[in-house]
């Protein structure tokens, strides 16, 4: 099969394991194209791209700007704090201002979840989904996969957990999502107060012991705490968090097999995760931004493949 | 769907050491050449003409590369064949050498343009040639001619050329084929 079962990207939910395979398959010859002299191909010359960042976003937003120029795609750039939704705009006003100038796909990041699905029923144009709130983001998880997969061979039958703030993290349930469809054994590992209370059903083990849960696993992705998204104390103090929930050298000494470190970014350094770790052989984070970008444009060129001339 | 033998296996033999000797000719120790084998067909012939070059003819260090031409074709988004990527390596400098394509058959011409756009990304090539195991003449839709040619066939647009090898399809041999 060599198209996506989807037309737009708006979560992990919607894709297929053959999707998945799809994308990393073009994602392998991306990597490729990125080390190349020159890093361009010209497939997606005739087609527009906006970026709509409605929240603040230093990798995502570089990541797709730079994998659709490799595509040889125009690209504007749309920042809410600059724009006229200060001045009232509604969503679906401003999606269609920018159409009406001509644009093939819209990649956006949005505070409210689903706003994606939401656009995707009112305009006519591509969507891609860089994370609606606390939802789902899942391009990070398909690099997490595709970075896993470059590590360790693949991701079937590895023991992953996913360490932090459940609660408030797109990167969390889409990761969940992804590798269950690949055959990951799943976990989550954080305070009682930062695990969503059903989370269970998703089919995944609960952890509140680090250091069990780090021993159980081949790949620990850390999350940042989500400040910016919590509207009450979720624990004493972010010493407390970070002396049960932060990963440092000793943590990953101690125990009897080398694991892999992952973190989506931004890193709190001290916090969830201290620089000896986040700097060491074992982690592979500088890793997954490289491959953001030859995730990202394979999903882009996959999807572009479907708008026909 | 009949099909008919254009070239036998000892055929598909000879040919080959032919155009094997045709490249000695102009590329001597191939110090200065790259063998480039277009994917995904490309790739097996471009094999065995290497394999060729160094057995047969104790030619060393021969450079050969793989070039895939997805990305550069000019049919993206208009046809209903959704398209899939194969593998590019190219672990050697393209910057001023001789390049010599590598591909099976040769028919509107449209994989060597993208191709000659795709090498540009490695660098400048001091000079461009094209190999080619079958030209279908009078199919080309564009101002592309081979260097090397095994052996030149008049098809018409409902008829295929089909290359088979016998690592891939357990044979050598080139069928005409009505669709």
């Amino acid at each position: 099969m060599s198209e996506l079962s989807v037309n737009h990207l708006l979560g992990i939910k919607y894709l297929t394991k053959q999707d998945i395979e799809l994308i990393f398959e073009t994602a392998d010859q991306f990597k490729e194209v990125i080390n190349r002299p020159i890093k361009k191909v010209p497939s997606l010359r005739d087609i527009t791209i906006a970026n709509l960042f409605f929240e603040n976003s230093t990798r995502t937003k570089l990541s797709f700007e730079l994998a659709e120029k490799r595509l040889s795609a125009d690209v504007i750039n749309f920042s809410a704090s600059q724009s006229s939704v200060k001045k009232g705009e509604t969503l679906i006003d401003t999606v269609n201002n920018i159409l009406s100038m001509k644009v093939d796909m819209v990649v956006m990041r949005h505070p409210n979840p689903g706003a994606g699905v939401f656009l995707s029923k009112h305009v006519n144009a591509s969507i891609i989904n860089a994370g609606d709130g606390a939802h789902e983001h899942p391009t990070q998880a398909l690099l997490d996969s595709y970075s896993i997969r470059e590590k360790l061979g693949s991701v079937k039958g590895k023991n992953v957990v996913i360490v932090g703030d459940i609660l408030h993290s797109r990167v969390a349930l889409s990761n969940i999502y992804a590798l269950q469809l690949q055959g990951a054994n799943v976990m989550v590992c954080g305070p009682k107060t930062l695990l969503p209370k059903y989370i269970k059903d998703l089919g995944v083990k609960v952890e509140t012991n680090l250091k069990k849960a780090l021993e159980w696993c081949d790949v620990a992705n850390m999350l940042r705490v989500q400040n910016e998204r919590m509207d009450i104390s979720y624990f004493p103090s972010t010493r407390e968090y970070t002396q049960q929930f932060g990963v440092n050298k000793e943590l990953l000494d101690s125990l009897d097999k080398e694991i892999v470190i992952m973190h989506p970014g931004p890193i709190n350094r001290g916090v969830e995760i201290t620089s000896d770790v986040a700097d060491s052989k074992q982690a592979i984070i500088l890793n997954q931004v490289e491959n953001g970008v030859a995730v990202r444009m394979a999903v882009i060129y996959l999807l572009a493949s479907k708008i026909k001339q | 769907m009949s099909q008919k033998v254009l070239l036998n296996s000892k055929e598909v033999n000879i040919t080959l050491h032919r155009l094997a000797c045709q490249l000695i000719e102009n590329h001597d120790d191939f110090s200065e050449t790259v063998l480039i084998g277009i994917q995904p067909r490309g790739k097996f012939l471009a094999d065995r003409l290497a394999q060729m070059l160094t057995t047969d003819y104790k030619i060393k260090n021969i450079q050969l590369g793989y070039l895939d031409i997805t990305f550069f074709r000019d049919d993206f988004r208009r046809g209903d064949k959704p398209l899939e990527a194969n593998t590019t390596i190219i672990d050697f400098i393209v910057e001023d050498k001789n390049v010599v394509f590598i591909d099976d058959v040769l028919y509107t011409g449209r994989s060597i343009r993208s191709a000659l756009t795709a090498i540009q990304s490695f660098g400048r090539p001091k000079n461009v040639e094209l190999l080619t195991l079958i030209d279908r003449r009078f199919s080309r839709h564009l101002p592309i001619q081979p260097n090397y040619k095994g052996r030149q066939v008049d098809a018409i647009d409902n008829q295929k050329v089909k290359v088979k090898w016998v690592e891939n399809e357990g044979e050598d041999a080139v069928y005409l084929i009505d669709k």
